[in-house]
């Protein structure tokens, strides 16, 4: 099963401390990838904040494809960033690897930002339309403030292939997976974290109604709501659809998924609206198992899982960083000097949440409500 | 030698021409003429003939001839009164000595047409081929990462909704700090819990009073005592008016048809009902013999059928093929659907059934852009029905399972896919494979589905079956007493054992589903549309169905 390696932190750290926690958790997964989505980003992004990051990896005729988009399309090119590659055995080397900061079309530049958000992930859509048969572009995401890195290969590997271990590549939120393949193919597409539109997920498990899902959410009328190269990329767009599209707050994500029983939402406050989500959100209720850990645009960290899941995920840390992890020893190896009683195993109806700045954990118990 | 005129016996029928010859052992018979008298057919009548008798005794062989009168039973080859095979001479005979042997060589069906009326019988398609929906089996076991479940001890919802469904934008929820509340006094249409397994529509009047009430009985005990809220549909012709006006209400779908038959009662009862039922189920048409109207033949129309439909004894009954009133399907759906909408104050989901169609895309997208239809339900050429031609039977209609599947993959295209719930119906455990069946429509798109006859061949022991055995529910003469109104047959029917095996039915159902389900790693939602988990070894099938060849 595929290892999640979460951090949220008050101050940038590196991406290398989610790897090294994923190492301590190597046998869960198989080497066959590395998925990392940066969130509140430090070093030489940090003063870019408010501009669009586009993440992708090209090869050179797909870079010039990109290029001529972008510019055709009215973006400006602010700054570049590739990570020094270093050649690592088991990693094999694409031609391009790179983050490119822009500033918005200057029709765009007065816009709210939900029509910003349209734009970028309507940009983002075209350019992986371009070489997504020819394989020349993968774009992973394109959004203020996040960058995304994805390989195939062992972690821990990968990590030192995009030469992190000594880049000042840094954020205040870290996702990283760990990937255990389930096909022979490795596909960069199916690699999580996924994005869309500031929401960033991951998740292991197996999602067994992973079709109804998806057949739901292509049926939204949003374009963005494409890929499903996994099956774990609906949870991403689930929690988009429920949270941005529906307008309910972050703690209904559990309630769209999986929802609670006719007796246990007798009990709730808002048992009138519950039943009615419940109705008409039927198909994307989850079977499970799964563990999804992600986060919001506005920088909410959180961590839910199904009934299914037999082994929770855990979090733990101190005020000013916590680490959401699939197994306890990821969360060792990241905040090693914390008060491990009070470490968090969110079970079924928990919800866990840790706003920006990573000071306290909140966990939300669905049947309270 | 005798003269030609004795020999010529050209406009009889032989023994070979029926689609069932008798076998009777003589020497086991006791003549106590059980199986004459229960004969539905009067196939079967005791004669005398006479027989040349050898006999020796004595050390040495000295044979002698004798000559003696003797009682048998024998078949008669008259087509009017054919042997249905029903089997029903052999379970009352005390020495086993009578039992029906299928005919693969008969000619039934070139001459049952006398007096120019064709072949009219109750049943369902005669196709004994294995169905499609038999063919598919559920492939996708989890295996990955997870053990798949237990179905022994895992918690499984098996539920479905009927109703419909608004999308989640449109629900009148709002935003309350961090919490959702509701508007008040907002529209939201009704929309029901019920198991994902319905009796489908089966009137009082085709079915006898002792079924009809066994059926009644055995869903209230599911519904009360199992806790498996499984509903079932009153077929045209009304309720009686003690059961309208009872708390069991909830438990029925009430099926408004063409004829409008017991209706008056209903629109009577109205005012003191207690509880709303189920929901509305506006027929259109049936599986079983699309393009026409529901027929109960006269005789079957007896004192307390004529008393709930409203009509005088032994007439035919029979409703016209569309609603009259109407003037297209599109006017009539849509006024159907509002009129019984607002005579329970839009608090019932109300939805048309039609039959398996190649046009069924075109009402679904109809019904689609209705807010108030509740539901689609198509009955396939697998359905039965209690009496229509034998040609409309085997030659009309549309198999459920791309009818199901072509609608289903229609509304996700529309992203309708849950607000509309699809109903399959027709030949849904045809060979016995209940749960199996209901599984695979389920995972093609269906969000429920209906069974007649399989629950008469279960719970009351229906001998029908797709060799044209009995099928005379038509005629009033069923030897099982379930489709009679001839209380010397009913009688013969104990309602309280169908109920029982009404529950045993549903029970078993139930632990097959989640026997199904648990390896597919499904259990809290219905796997609706899970053509994933779906695979079949024959390849047209595959492409035609959009699931996975195997093999
Ligand atoms: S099988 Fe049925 S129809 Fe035939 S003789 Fe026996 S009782 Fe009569
Ligand atoms: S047993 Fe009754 S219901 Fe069954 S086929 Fe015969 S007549 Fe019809």
């Amino acid at each position: 099963m595929c290892r999640l390696s979460a951090i949220t932190s008050n101050a940038y750290f590196s991406p290398m401390e989610n790897i090294l926690a994923l190492e301590t958790m190597k046998e869960g997964h198989d080497g066959s990838g590395l998925g990392l989505m940066l969130k509140d980003l430090g070093g030489p992004f940090e003063e870019f904040k408010g501009y669009p990051v586009l993440s992708a990896v090209c090869s050179n005729q797909g870079l010039l494809d990109l290029d001529e988009y972008m510019k055709a399309n009215g973006f400006k090119e602010k700054f570049t960033w590739a990570p020094n590659i270093k050649n690592v055995p088991g990693v094999e080397r694409r031609e391009n690897y790179l983050a490119k900061v822009y500033d918005y079309p200057e029709s765009y530049r007065d816009k709210p930002m939900t029509e910003k958000e349209d734009l970028l992930m309507n940009t983002r859509l075209a350019l992986r339309k371009i070489g997504e048969t020819d394989e020349s572009i993968f774009v992973f995401s394109f959004y203020p403030d996040v960058l995304t890195l994805k390989e195939v290969g062992d972690p821990l590997h990968v990590g030192e292939f995009f030469g992190l271990d000594k880049s000042d590549i840094s954020a205040k939120i870290i996702l990283a997976q760990g990937r255990q393949n389930t096909n022979y193919a490795i596909y960069l597409y199916s690699c999580h974290p996924f994005f869309i539109q500031g929401y960033g997920t991951m998740t292991n498990g197996e999602n067994t109604a992973f079709v109804p899902i998806r057949e739901y959410l292509s049926g939204r009328g949003n374009p963005g709501y494409i890929g499903y190269n996994s099956d774990s990329e609906v949870f991403t767009h689930i929690l988009h659809f429920t949270n941005r599209t529906l307008g309910y707050p972050l703690h209904y994500y559990k309630d769209v998924i999986t929802p609670l029983k006719e007796s246990e939402i007798e009990m709730r406050s808002d048992a009138a609206a519950l039943r009615l989500i419940k109705k008409s959100l039927r198909p994307l209720c989850i079977d499970g198992p799964n563990c999804v850990i992600g986060f919001t645009p506005d920088g909410f960290v959180f961590m839910v899982q199904d009934a299914k899941k037999l082994r929770p995920g855990a979090v733990g840390g101190k005020p000013g960083k916590y680490a959401l992890m699939s197994e306890v020893c990821g969360v060792d190896r990241a905040v090693p000097d914390r008060d491990r009683t009070t470490d968090i195993f969110p079970m079924k109806y928990d919800t866990v949440i840790i706003a920006p700045g990573a000071l306290e954990v909140k966990v939300w118990n669905q049947l309270h409500g | 030698m005798e003269s030609a005129s004795r020999l010529d016996q050209n406009h009889q029928l032989t023994l070979k021409e029926f689609p069932y010859i008798i076998q009777w052992r003589e020497g086991r018979c006791t003549r106590c003429g059980r199986c004459t008298a229960v004969c539905p057919m009067k196939a079967i009548e005791p004669a005398v003939t006479i027989q040349r008798l050898v006999r020796s005794e004595g050390d040495n062989p000295t044979p002698k001839v004798s000559r003696t009168v003797s009682h048998v039973v024998k078949q008669v080859t008259d087509i009017e009164r054919y042997c249905i095979g029903c089997g029903t001479c052999t379970l009352v005979c005390p020495t086993d000595a009578i039992f029906p042997e299928y005919n693969f060589q008969h000619k039934f069906y070139h001459v049952k047409n006398k007096g120019g009326i064709p072949y009219m019988r109750g049943g369902r398609r005669n196709d004994p081929s294995v169905s499609t929906l038999d063919k598919l089996k559920f492939t996708r076991i989890s295996m990955l990462t997870d053990p798949a479940l237990d179905a022994g001890r895992h918690e499984f919802r098996i539920r479905t909704l009927l109703g419909r469904n608004l999308p989640a934008e449109h629900l009148p929820i709002k935003v309350d700090g961090d919490r959702l509340t509701i508007g008040a006094g907002e529209f939201v249409p009704p929309v029901r819990e019920i198991y994902p397994i319905r009796i489908g529509s089966m009137s009082i009047g085709a079915l006898s009073p002792h079924m009809w009430e066994g059926l009644a009985m055995g869903i209230t005990y599911l519904n009360e005592v199992e806790g498996l809220p499984v509903v079932m549909c009153s077929g045209e012709g009304g309720m009686p008016p003690s059961l309208l006006k009872s708390r069991y209400m909830k438990y029925f779908i009430l099926q408004i048809a063409s004829g409008y038959f017991g209706w008056d009662e209903i629109i009577r009862a109205l005012p003191d009902m207690v509880e709303d039922p189920c929901a509305i189920e506006i027929k259109y048409g049936q599986g079983a013999k699309p393009g026409d109207g529901g027929l109960l033949q006269a005789y079957k129309v007896l004192g307390l059928i004529a008393k709930i439909r409203g009509v005088p004894q032994f007439v035919d009954l029979s409703s016209p093929p569309t609603h009259q009133t109407q003037y297209s399907i599109e006017e009539s759906v849509a006024k159907m659907i509002q009129s019984m909408s607002m005579a329970w104050g839009f608090r019932v989901p109300v939805y048309p059934k039609i039959s398996g169609s190649k046009t069924a895309r075109a009402v679904l997208n109809n019904l689609a852009r209705n807010p108030y239809a509740a539901a689609l339900c198509i009955d396939g050429e697998d359905g039965g029905t209690g009496a229509a031609y034998n040609v409309s039977m085997d030659k009309m209609g549309h198999p459920i399972a791309t009818n199901i599947r072509d609608c289903y993959l229609d509304l996700v295209k529309q992203g309708k896919q849950n607000e509309l719930p699809l109903i399959a119906a027709g030949g849904v455990g045809k060979t016995g494979s209940l749960a199996a069946n209901a599984a695979a429509l389920i995972m093609l798109g269906a969000s429920a589905v209906d069974i007649g006859k399989y629950i008469m061949q279960t719970a009351a022991g229906c001998f029908g079956d797709e060799h044209n055995r009995c099928n005379v529910c038509n005629l009033g003469r069923c030897p099982r007493g379930i489709t009679t109104q001839d209380p010397k047959l009913y009688r013969r029917l104990d309602p309280d054992k169908v109920a029982e095996r009404v529950v045993e039915v549903f029970k078993s159902a139930d632990v097959e589903l989640k026997k199904i389900f648990a390896p597919l790693g499904r259990s809290t939602e219905l796997p609706i549309g899970m053509s994933d988990a779906l695979g079949v070894g024959d390849k047209d099938i595959a492409d035609r169905l959009s699931i996975s060849y195997v093999c």
